[in-house]
């Protein structure tokens, strides 16, 4: 008897907290839950006129087929490769800068560098696609007209010649993210105490020799971590720069094509369910044990960064 | 701090890179903006350029008197950004705050459900077959707000761990003792506690909801739901657009060449302006979300 007084009075108190996270929680449900027990459509050929439920189940063999294509190995490759290369200059370049920002004299030119290095990475990848275009396309662009023609070199079809994107998304990725991705390090080397280096100058240590032997080598955690936990995301990719930057241009795929765009591809533009499904299918899987090894190992260099 | 000789050379070294960092940054918005004011003509001889060769107004004229169009889709976009924001903010802040709360049983079971959705995705296909064919979204202004961006893991988690930092447990516990009931505790002394995160969140959530296209790529058929980026897409795909029936009739002479390309552009000039506006106020904010943000998942 007393305990289900209890029980009930405990349940009233919980009541008002539950109530305040229902809405999210219903969210959460429908818009991440649901699409996770849908994963199964990956398994079904899907016939409209049977419905989605109706149609027969194919086992494996959507994924046999996809994995029989050359778009399996072509997205998989591009998706890990621009990965990694975003990974490894961008970080380069963020640190460059949060270590030249960190030197300068005065904290009102910092302030200022800051706003106008963050804003490439606060605009839309349609914005950005406009600014490429601005630059690349064949007819008006700036660099055929203004400086390709001038110099009496070939102008080249930009959207047309697959060989060239991999450069210029890699660049136009860093354009983008590396004075955002300085705003870490510029605060952490912010927070590095000033004595070491005054101990170090009184040595006779120069800038340059401060920067490799102090600020670097205390970076080298921060850069550790944010590296891992990037590597953890490497089989994602960002779909408006592989697709909407290079105008969908069916002539650039080859070095375009990323594991996000042959989902939407296969989805939309194809119509075909069970190919994109799978492929959706194998990317979350992918994804999802890459996290989990990345922040076991994560977890050994420092705890306190895990994510779990 | 007394400077030696090497020191302030490496801080103008410092400042001469930084500013030629920062004008590579800034270059290519120039270059639209110079080519949204550039003459159609000069634009199709030479080409986009920093230093045209005749200036021109035609670009912003034109879309002055054609405004149906880019009014409707500022419209959109600016009813989707602050509706989308607001609720966002709100959810994730209602949410967060009983996950905070380490008295109450399920906190844990609830941040569970929350991370969760930050590892493992059930991917497009199932998500785009949910939405259209259980809730019909298609071609509605729902479509750009509900799918994907409304509460975000990542965000919830953010605001969380601000309650648990920032706002001790006495005051909660006094404000029980006093009568209040927890919505009344939530609204009354946790909402306004927690303003300078939810603020945080919410410019990154804005800043989420005028970029986004990709809603509308998928769930959006009817131009009429065209916000501004959507827009843009719609006019770099079809140069031809601007030169319909309804365009040409409104210059009157159909021979007239319309700026088509400077049109574009100053509709790129015009979609980014609200970011423009905003980013002094909304550096502070990202800075301190971003380190936050990497710092701790």
């Amino acid at each position: 008897m007393n305990a289900t007084i209890a029980k009930r009075r405990e349940l009233k108190k919980m009541m008002p907290l539950l109530l305040l996270a229902a809405p999210g929680l219903l969210y959460l449900l429908i818009n991440n839950y649901i699409p996770m027990l849908g994963v199964f459509i990956g398994f079904k050929e899907v016939d409209f006129t049977k419905g989605i439920f109706g149609s027969d189940w194919v086992g494996l063999n959507n994924f046999k087929f996809l994995f029989n294509t050359s778009d399996a190995f072509i997205m998989t490759r591009n998706t890990i490769l621009y990965n990694l290369a975003f990974i490894i200059l961008g970080t380069i370049c963020s640190i460059f800068i949060a270590v030249l920002m960190s030197e300068l004299l005065t904290k009102v030119y910092s302030k200022f560098f800051q706003s106008g290095l963050v804003l490439p990475n606060l605009i839309s990848m349609v914005v950005l696609s406009y600014l490429v275009f601005a630059f690349l396309n064949s007819d008006s662009g700036f660099i055929n007209l203004s400086i390709l023609r001038p110099l009496g070199l070939p102008e080249i079809s930009w959207y047309s010649e697959a060989k060239y994107w991999p450069y210029i998304l890699v660049i136009i990725q860093l354009w983008k993210t590396a004075g955002y991705g300085s705003i870490v390090y510029f605060a952490f080397i912010a927070g590095i105490d000033k004595s070491i280096y005054e101990a170090a100058k009184i040595d006779g240590a120069g800038k340059l020799k401060q920067i490799f032997n102090i600020t670097l080598p205390l970076l080298k955690p921060t850069i550790i971590i944010l590296g891992l936990l990037s590597v953890g995301r490497i089989f994602n990719s960002d779909f408006g720069l592989f697709y909407q930057v290079p105008m969908n241009a069916g002539a650039l795929y080859s070095t375009t094509q990323t594991i996000d765009t042959y989902v939407y591809r296969a989805l939309i533009q194809l119509n075909d369910i069970g190919m994109s499904a799978a492929a959706g299918l194998y990317q979350s899987l992918v994804g999802f044990i890459l996290v989990l090894i990345v922040n076991a190992i994560v977890r050994k260099v420092n705890a306190d960064n895990a994510l779990f | 701090m007394i400077q030696t000789r090497g020191e302030r050379t490496f801080a103008h070294f410092s400042a001469i890179v930084m500013t030629l960092i920062t004008l590579a940054a800034f270059l290519p918005f120039i270059l639209i903006f110079v080519a949204s004011f550039t003459d159609e003509s000069a634009l199709i001889s030479n080409g986009y350029s920093y230093f045209p060769e005749k200036w021109s107004l035609d670009a912003y004229v034109y879309m002055y008197t054609t405004a149906s169009t880019f009014v409707r889709a500022y419209g959109v976009s600016f009813f989707v950004t602050i509706v989308g924001t607001a609720v966002s903010t709100i959810l994730t802040a209602m949410l967060a705050y009983p996950m905070a709360r380490r008295d109450f049983k399920l906190h844990n079971v609830l941040a569970f459900i929350v991370f969760f959705t930050m590892l493992f995705s059930g991917g497009v296909v199932p998500t785009y077959m949910m939405w259209t064919k259980i809730f019909h979204i298609k071609d509605s202004l729902w479509a750009l707000i509900v799918p994907s961006y409304l509460i975000s893991g990542f965000n919830v988690l953010l605001v969380r761990n601000y309650y648990k930092n920032n706002v001790p447990v006495d005051l909660i516990e006094s404000a029980q003792i006093d009568g209040a009931s927890e919505l009344k505790t939530f609204y009354r002394i946790m909402l306004p506690l927690s303003i300078p995160v939810l603020v945080t969140i919410g410019l990154f959530t804005a800043l989420t909801y005028w970029n986004d296209w990709i809603n509308a790529l998928y769930y959006i058929t009817k131009p009429q739901y065209y916000g501004v980026q959507n827009l843009l897409i719609q006019l770099m795909n079809n140069i031809q657009y601007l030169k319909s029936d309804q365009a040409s009739s409104m210059i009157g002479v159909g021979a007239v060449e319309l700026p088509s390309t400077a049109v574009r552009m100053a509709m790129a000039v015009i979609g980014i302006l609200p970011i423009l506006v905003v980013l002094p106020f909304l550096q502070k904010y990202l800075t301190k979300g971003v380190v936050i943000g990497a710092v701790k998942g």
